[in-house]
Order: structure tokens, then C-alpha cells, then sequence
């Protein structure tokens, strides 16, 4: 980075922090700080549930997914339309009926207290956890782009959103992620178009995805059932669908965003905004990446993208065989960059018999580098426990500073901070509603008709928060992918809260204590299963919401109803 | 004097759930839900074909 990308992004945070603490200075009602006002546009719905949903985790780490497992990833988004289709037309037109400021006061008007006190505190548990990694996300690049500490990082970053969502509140969020997505979406297209400039001469996006799809980056769409994959159709339908019904239905940092619009109307053309778009720009994003697993088979390429980490530890007593498995990876990497070269010709020529031995040649080298790879991250471990061997998140950051020009590094750098900063003061703007609503002003209904103390109390949660957040994102390095860590904790608690809303939705004759109980037993078993078991973690958002049902039905039938507690 | 919990009163949808969506082409809320679901399932053949081309 040069002055120019420092000017850049000083620049644009600044701006961004100044704007929404500018235009959100009178904040004094409690509607307005943690709804905004209730007049936002479909459009700024639809715009405003993307951004929450994709922040700077999105831009650096679905790429890595595509660089390393190629666009299976997809799939985990198969579920999402259908779960907005179900949203509008059961979930929102009773939370719109009921005016409530969280999901989870629906809970206590359908059930009682105490399940309304459950449902509040699995979010809050699960959100503030996330809440970490989303933390976490920005502090990786600022640790690569400037070499410091990523604990350290973590800190000092976190601080700054903690400040700016105090001081700006939510309506400021509402007001920049507008600017956030249309330069997101500016930033993706500047980089596609890069990096097919920046392909060998000859090699159009046609030949360059022909190379990814021999090497197996481009399989969308898996109709396998074996339950150890990740990511298939069947997932994505099921445990996507699931967990798309939790996420957007049930998590307050989305039932705010479209809870709040001017009219019922604008809510359902909001979500059906994402609907739509939503699977084309995750599909987008992950074929940036596969393109630049494509870039760097015409380049030398890194043995690892992690290079801070690299080289703290080619530094170290465990250099020397380091540094050996990088050369052999080099010489490797250029003996495949041979084989594909051979492959696109034989290809070209139209030898089918040729073609096959040559692509059998080229991804046989392609495996040899992936061992060299997997043998160079068991030798970061052997060299230092703690070293962290996940590098698939440092893929495109790493391109965009040794590819992209001056000025466009720091313009793509502060994007994703701001990006990260305005979903985080969104996830604590909800965690400090819920805590409020539905703990602060549940214990203590007197002092919440004071209007100024509701304020300042929301202001002291969301500090609170924030600071909670920052913990668990010292850990998060020991997470897998950034964006699967998330969903991987969403995943374990999701289902038991979509399993509560399901019962109260659909099963009118089950009550608040079966309900209750049932939802703790349901958690239990998830977390069990989680421990014991190893199939895609997907599978958790239906297993926690069918055992919370389950259970919730036969619980109610094995209740002695009032006439029988009455004889006994 | 006890004050009871604050409410949410005032903050209650007005409009009927089964109102017109108001979008060309679109005269009721189940030909948006069916656009929206044949256009996924579009994506979804799209993706298909394109893992076979380019496999």
C-alpha cells in the first residue's frame, strides 16, 4: 500500500463513521435508535437485508471458499428463496399485526415469560458468539496488509465499531450500507474484469473456466446423498432452507432490518428482492475466487496465502525444511503449469484420446502441489501449535494487494472495513433491542417508561456487547473458514429457535411450558450430536428444529391436562 | 401507583395481509411467490448445466 491507498482509506472510514454519527446525533427516542424510523422503502429493505447478510466476511472469504473447494459452496444458499417465500407469507404479517420491536415478543404473546426469556437467550447467545468472527474478519487484513499482532488487531478494531455504534446508532447503518453494497458490487466487477486481463494471452473466461472445471473447482450443484459432504443439493435444500427460515425469520439483526419498513408491502418486496438475488451474487462471488485459483496456475504461486504467518515461521528454527517445501512446491507448480498448457493444446486440437492422458497429467500435478500444501501446513504445526494453517481467507486479500493498481487497494481495503463495521454496528444494534426489550424492560417495567433511559440503556448494551464480541473473537482463529464459522454456530443453535416459532405458528394446541421444555432437551441433543457426529453441519438447522417440535408435541400429550391435575 | 409493561400500541400493521402487491404485471401475492420460485429453480438448472459443461 502506497499514500494514495492510506489517503483512500483513511478517508472513507472516517467519512462513513462521521456520516452516520452526524445524521444520527438527535437520537433520543428509542424507536429511532433501534429501529430507525419506521418509513424505509422496499429497496432500502432489500438493500439493507443483503448488507447485513453480507459484510467483509463475504468479500474475503466465500473467494477463498472458491479458490479452495471451488462453487459447491453455492448450494448452502438453495434453501434461501423458499425461506423468504415462507417468511412473507406466515412470519411477517404477524410480527407487522403485533408491532413488536423483537421476534421474541411474539414468543411471550403466543407462549409465556419464560419461553420468550428462552428464545431471547439462545439469539444472544449464538449472535453474540458470531458477533466475534464478524470482528475478526477486518482484523485479518489489517494483521496481513500491516504485520501487526491479530489479537492486538482484534482489540483495537473492535474499540472503534464499539464507539461508532454508540455514538451512531442504527439508523446510521441503515443509511451507509446504500454506499457499502453499490461499492461492494463496484469493487467485485473491478476485479473480475482484472483478473481476466491479467489471464495468459489467449485464455478467455471459456478456456480459463474449462481449467477450473478439470480441476474441479466448478461443481455447482451435487446430488449426492452421502451425508458427509458438506455442501450438496439436498443440504442446501433441507439444511439451507432450515437455516435460511432461522436466519431471516428469527435472528433480530434481520427481523429488524425488515420488521421496521413502511408497510407490509415493502417488508415482502424487500425479501423478495433477496429472493431473487441472492444466489446469482453468492455464485458471482465464488467464481471470483475460482478465477484466482485460474490466475495462479499461469503464475508463481504462493505455497502459502498466509504470509505473515509464513514468514514468522521461515524466520524460526523450523525455516530450513520449510524453505525446502517451498522450492519443491515451485518446481511442482511450474511442471503443472506445463501440463495444463499441454492439455489446452491437445484440447484444442480436438485429440480426444491426447486430452484424456493429458488431463489425467494435469490434475495428477495438481494433486502433487496440494500435498506439497497440505505437507507445508503439518510443518507450520509441527514448528509452532498454534501457528494457524487455514489460509484459504488470505486468497484474495493477497491478490487484490499484489494485483490491483494503487489507489483501487485502498479504495477495496476500506470497503471491506466499512463493510465489517457497519454489520457489526448492525449485529450489536440488535443484540443490545433484545437485550433491552426483552430482558431490561421485562425485569424492570417501571424504569422503562423513562423514554431517555430506555436510550441510555440500549447504549450501555450495545458497549456490552461489543466488548463480549471482542473476546470471542480472540478465539476465532481457531475456527475454520470465516464464513463457515458463523454458519457452523448458527447452525447449532438456529433450529431449536426456528423449532419454537414453528410450534407456535403451527401447532396452536401446544402450550408454553411443553414448548419450553422441549426447546432446552432439543438444544441439548443438537449440541450432543454436534460433539459425536460427523455430518454437514447443515443438518443441525432441521434436526434442532424437528427434535423441538417432536418434543414439544409429545410432551404436551404426556401433560395431565387441567380436569385430570384437578382430580389428582 | 404500579405502571404496567410498556406496550407496543400504536406500532400495529393497518394494512390487510392479502392487499394487492402493487408491482406491474403482478395482481396478487401468489404469482410474486410463483415468479420468485420459478426464477430459482431457473438458477438452479443454470448452476446444473454449468458444473456438466465444464466439468
Amino acid at each position: 500500500m502506497n499514500s494514495l491507498d492510506w489517503l483512500v482509506l483513511l478517508f472513507t472510514i472516517i467519512g462513513i463513521a462521521a456520516y452516520g454519527t452526524w445524521r444520527t446525533r438527535h437520537t433520543d427516542h428509542l424507536d429511532t435508535y433501534l429501529m430507525g424510523d419506521r418509513s424505509t422503502r422496499w429497496g432500502t429493505i432489500g438493500i439493507s437485508v443483503m448488507a447485513t447478510q453480507a459484510s467483509a466476511i463475504t468479500f474475503l472469504s466465500i473467494p477463498g471458499q472458491g479458490f479452495e473447494n471451488g462453487l459447491g459452496f453455492v448450494q448452502n444458499y438453495f434453501g434461501l428463496p423458499l425461506a423468504l417465500i415462507i417468511i412473507c407469507v406466515v412470519f411477517l404479517p404477524i410480527y407487522r399485526r403485533l408491532g413488536v420491536y423483537t421476534a421474541y415478543e411474539y414468543l411471550g404473546q403466543r407462549f409465556d415469560q419464560k419461553t420468550r426469556l428462552l428464545g431471547a437467550g439462545l439469539f444472544l447467545l449464538q449472535r453474540g458468539l458470531a458477533a466475534g468472527v464478524t470482528i475478526y474478519a477486518p482484523a485479518i487484513i489489517l494483521a496481513s496488509v500491516l504485520g501487526w499482532r491479530l489479537d492486538l488487531t482484534i482489540i483495537s478494531t473492535g474499540l472503534v465499531v464499539i464507539v461508532y455504534t454508540v455514538t451512531g446508532g442504527s439508523a446510521a447503518v441503515s443509511l451507509t450500507q446504500k454506499w457499502q453494497m453499490g461499492v461492494i458490487f463496484a469493487g467485485m466487477f473491478t476485479a473480475f474484469f482484472i483478473l481476466l486481463a491479467r489471464l495468459p494471452t489467449g485464455l478467455g473466461f471459456s478456456e480459463a473456466a474449462h481449467v477450473a472445471g478439470a480441476l474441479g473447482k466448478l461443481s455447482a450443484v451435487d446430488f449426492s446423498f452421502d451425508p458427509s459432504k458438506r455442501y450438496t443439493f439436498w443440504t442446501g435444500i433441507f439444511g439451507g432452507l432450515f437455516l435460511s427460515l432461522s436466519y431471516f425469520g428469527t435472528d433480530q439483526s434481520q427481523v429488524s432490518r425488515y420488521i421496521g419498513g413502511a408497510s407490509l408491502r415493502d417488508s415482502r418486496l424487500g425479501l423478495m428482492f433477496n429472493a431473487v438475488l441472492k444466489i446469482p451474487m453468492q455464485f458471482g462471488i465464488l467464481l471470483l475466487g475460482v478465477l484466482v485459483f485460474v490466475f495462479y496456475q499461469f503464475q508463481p504461486a504462493p505455497l502459502f496465502y498466509n504470509q505473515v504467518e509464513w514468514s514468522h515461521a521461515t524466520a524460526g528454527p523450523a525455516g530450513d525444511p520449510l524453505r525446502a517445501l517451498e522450492a519443491k512446491h515451485a518446481a511442482l507448480h511450474q511442471s503443472k503449469q506445463a501440463k495444463i498448457h499441454t492439455w489446452l493444446a491437445v484440447r484444442t486440437a480436438g485429440d480426444d484420446a491426447g486430452e484424456r492422458a493429458a488431463r489425467t497429467a494435469m490434475v495428477t500435478a495438481n494433486a502433487a502441489t496440494e500435498a506439497v500444501r497440505q505437507e507445508a501446513k503439518a510443518a507450520l504445526l509441527a514448528a509452532n501449535s498454534r501457528a494457524q494453517t487455514k489460509d484459504s481467507d488470505y486468497v484474495f486479500i493477497g491478490f487484490i494487494l499484489e494485483q490491483l493498481p494503487h489507489g483501487v487497494i485502498g479504495l477495496l481495503i476500506a470497503v471491506m472495513i466499512a463493510a465489517a463495521l457497519g454489520s457489526k454496528a448492525s449485529e450489536l444494534n440488535a443484540l443490545a433491542t433484545t437485550s433491552t426489550i426483552d430482558l431490561w424492560r421485562h425485569f424492570r417495567p417501571l424504569a422503562a417508561h423513562d423514554e431517555a433511559r430506555n436510550v441510555r440503556v440500549a447504549k450501555w448494551f450495545t458497549a456490552v456487547w461489543g466488548v463480549i464480541a471482542i473476546s470471542f473473537a480472540l478465539f476465532a482463529g481457531f475456527s475454520e473458514n470465516l464464513i463457515e464459522a458463523i454458519n457452523i454456530i448458527g447452525s447449532i443453535f438456529y433450529g431449536v429457535v426456528l423449532g419454537l416459532f414453528l410450534v407456535a405458528f403451527f401447532l396452536p394446541r401446544v402450550g408454553g411450558t411443553s414448548v419450553f421444555w422441549a426447546a432446552l432437551a432439543a438444544q441439548t441433543l443438537v449440541i450432543v450430536l454436534y460433539n459425536t457426529l460427523s455430518i454437514s453441519y447443515l443438518w443441525y438447522n432441521l434436526i434442532g428444529c424437528a427434535a423441538c417440535m417432536l418434543f414439544s408435541l409429545g410432551l404436551e400429550f404426556l401433560r395431565p391436562t387441567p380436569a385430570a391435575a384437578a382430580r389428582a | 401507583m404500579i405502571l404496567p409493561p410498556p406496550t407496543n400500541s400504536g406500532r400495529e400493521e393497518k394494512s390487510a395481509p392479502d392487499a394487492a402487491p402493487g408491482v406491474p404485471g403482478f395482481s396478487t401475492w401468489q404469482g410474486v411467490y410463483i415468479f420468485v420460485f420459478v426464477s430459482f429453480i431457473f438458477v438452479v438448472a443454470a448452476l446444473a448445466w454449468f458444473t456438466r459443461f465444464f466439468a
